[in-house]
């Protein structure tokens, strides 16, 4: 087991390095790019164009002449330190900028999965009860079209129907948990389905099995029968999946969040790599994929623990 | 279906390769029908310079914001351009993307999950590294700096996605390879003096092709929404291209006086997502019936 966390630890650091150091050459693919970057935004006025010496200026200021791993490196020891540089366009620390954002995300991340799970779960298990009749039907095309639709229509339909129509919701913006609730349906929308989906899956093989045909014989109720034998067998491994989608959510958030003016961690890296602001989407790429790689391993461990047969060697 | 005179590739490429009993294609209501639908969504998409009312781009503000009439069946965006055109010179963009995208990394993912899953060893073990590292992360956020870096462009478009999706194309086919590899028939085929190339194309390879088919299937949806995704934000597709995302990313500006520019492009995305998961589904009935439902799904 500890052998096992060990390779996972490293491996897991080995990622997010990878995955800073590819975004950190792709963000310096346009040579020079950088230094006119921040002379735009800090010393000059609009519209004038930046002198050759100035751009050597701040390009030695900013040691932007050293080579890409140097730079890399530098970056990244700094990071080590909780020090991930300083916004050019915000000029604000970036490690202020991201922790500030981070509980945004987060509860809207929280939100959307519990009610992925409130709404998923119990509709799966009716499903897979009612199957082939009517209500079994209906959630099934329900569930494809949740597959299949995109997060960010669903949430400009929520806002036309519910903030501009109905004017029940707040179209954009952060406050009180009105306004989380529409961002939360949206994100959570592809979630539900598949949860709901995996639970139905589940459930309808875990309802074979001789140990539940065995307590219908005994003469269970129904509803003792669901939540105590089956049910705890086949969300096994729905957990896995919602855990992966915990991750996954924090991509889906960057566009849900840029449509409510959401202001999470994955608006700020949307906006930062329109306006190439690199320190920032360096610290947002980093930790989005930190929040990533923790949330998968804690799901792992949560696994060995929910069901015991599973060792990790 | 029966081929007439079939030539020694159509046999290869249709009979072993693919091993899809086509029977059981025609047989299944679903799969039919999907086929049938997406045969006609390709078909405008193809034909959209021909039957497209109007130029996707022409540019006519006296009418601009037209609700759908009869002139413009699906109305007029804010420049006055006609949406039903730009809807179908939108559905060539996406099916443009998407087929690269999964043939992109469907090609990558054979060639490196099937080396990897064949040779073993170093070889495997780099490889298979390299797709832990790939899947281990959301691709989303990855293919946003890519294409932040790169610029926005169909081209750079594919690429990214093609960077981020090739890993699971490889995973599968690693395991494939790896179950098939060990079975009689390929142990025969090496006594009989068969090169590795051999074994590879004509006994490996259509043997372990059929999920690869139901993933890629089901992935050119998840590419159309992914492609759709970027273009919303505004960074996938330039604005002189029509294309679903970046129509709804200009229609919700409008939502209160126009909202069909908001409706329509999305019906299209999930009308056309709709198929391809209906269609992935019933593939993976028909190819490989004992596998369960795996929930695959990005972002």
């Amino acid at each position: 087991m500890l052998r096992y966390l060990l390779k996972r630890s490293a491996f897991m650091v080995v990622t997010v390095l990878a995955v800073c150091a590819m975004t950190f050459g792709l963000m310096n693919i346009i040579p020079g790019g950088t230094a006119e970057l921040i002379l735009k935004h800090t010393f000059l006025e609009l519209e004038e164009i930046p002198t050759d010496e100035q751009i050597a200026e701040i390009s030695s200021r900013y040691n932007l002449h050293d080579p890409l791993y140097i730079q890399f490196s530098r970056w990244m020891g700094n990071a080590l330190h909780g020090d991930l540089g300083t916004s050019y366009i915000l000029k604000r620390p970036v490690t202020y900028l991201i922790l500030l954002r981070l509980p945004a995300t987060m509860m809207l991340a929280l939100a959307a999965m519990s009610i992925a799970v409130l709404i998923g779960v119990p509709l799966g298990v009716l499903c897979a009860l009612k199957e082939n009749k009517l209500a079994d039907y209906i959630l099934r095309i329900a569930t494809l079209i949740g597959v299949s639709m995109p997060g960010f229509w669903l949430a400009l339909l929520l806002i036309l129907v519910f903030s501009v129509t109905l004017k029940l919701f707040p179209v954009a913006g952060y406050g009180n948990i009105s306004y989380l609730v529409l961002p939360a349906v949206a994100l959570s929308a592809h979630t539900t389905a598949i949860t709901l989906r995996m639970v139905r899956t589940g459930m309808l093989e875990v309802m074979n099995q001789p140990y539940i045909v065995f307590a219908m014989s005994k003469g269970l109720p129904t509803r003792y029968i669901v939540t105590k034998h089956a049910m705890r067998n086949a969300l096994l491994p729905v957990i896995t999946v919602l855990g992966l989608h915990l991750g996954h959510m924090l991509g889906g958030a960057v566009v849900i969040e840029t449509i409510f003016a959401w202001p999470g961690v994955g608006s700020l890296l949307v906006n930062s790599i329109m306006a190439r602001d690199v320190p920032v989407v360096q610290g947002c790429v980093l930790t989005i994929v930190g929040v990533f790689v923790i949330i998968n391993l804690l799901v792992d461990l949560l696994y060995t623990y929910i069901d015991p047969r599973i060792k990790y060697v | 279906m029966k081929m007439i005179n079939p030539s020694r590739w159509q046999l290869l490429w249709f009979g072993r390769i693919c091993r899809i009993p086509y029977q059981k294609v025609l047989e299944n209501k679903i799969v039919s029908i999907c086929l049938i639908l997406l045969g006609i969504v390709l078909l405008l998409a193809i034909l959209a310079p021909m039957i497209a009312p109007y130029d996707p781009n022409a540019i006519d503000l006296k009418n601009s914001l037209h609700p759908p009439s009869t002139a413009y069946p699906l109305g007029t965006d804010h420049l006055g351009r006609d949406v039903l055109s730009r809807l179908l010179y939108g559905a060539t963009t996406s099916f443009v993307i998407a087929i690269s995208v999964v043939g992109l990394s469907l090609v990558l993912g054979l060639l490196l999950g099937g080396a990897a899953g064949y040779y073993g060893g170093w070889l495997d073990e780099t490889i298979s590294r390299l797709m832990d590292l790939f899947l281990s992360f959301p691709g989303i956020i990855f293919a946003l700096a890519i294409v932040g870096a790169l610029g926005s462009g169909v081209l750079n478009l594919i690429i990214a996605l093609s960077l981020v999706n090739w890993a699971s194309y490889a995973r599968l086919m690693r395991g494939q390879v790896l179950s098939t590899k060990n079975n009689d028939y390929i142990s025969s085929a090496r006594v009989i003096g068969a090169s590795d190339r051999r074994i590879l194309c004509r006994h490996i390879l259509p043997n372990s092709l059929a999920p690869v088919v139901v993933l890629a299937t089901m992935d050119i949806g998840h590419v159309i929404l992914a492609a759709a995704a970027l273009s919303f934000l505004g960074l996938g597709i330039p604005p002189s291209i029509p294309e679903w995302g970046s129509m709804l990313n200009a229609g919700k500006e409008f939502m209160r006086t126009a909202p069909y520019l908001t409706i329509f492009p999305g019906i299209a995305i999930t009308f056309t997502v709709i198929l391809f998961s209906l269609l992935g589904d019933g593939f993976r009935d028909i190819l490989d019936p004992n596998k369960e439902e795996t929930g695959l799904a990005i972002a």
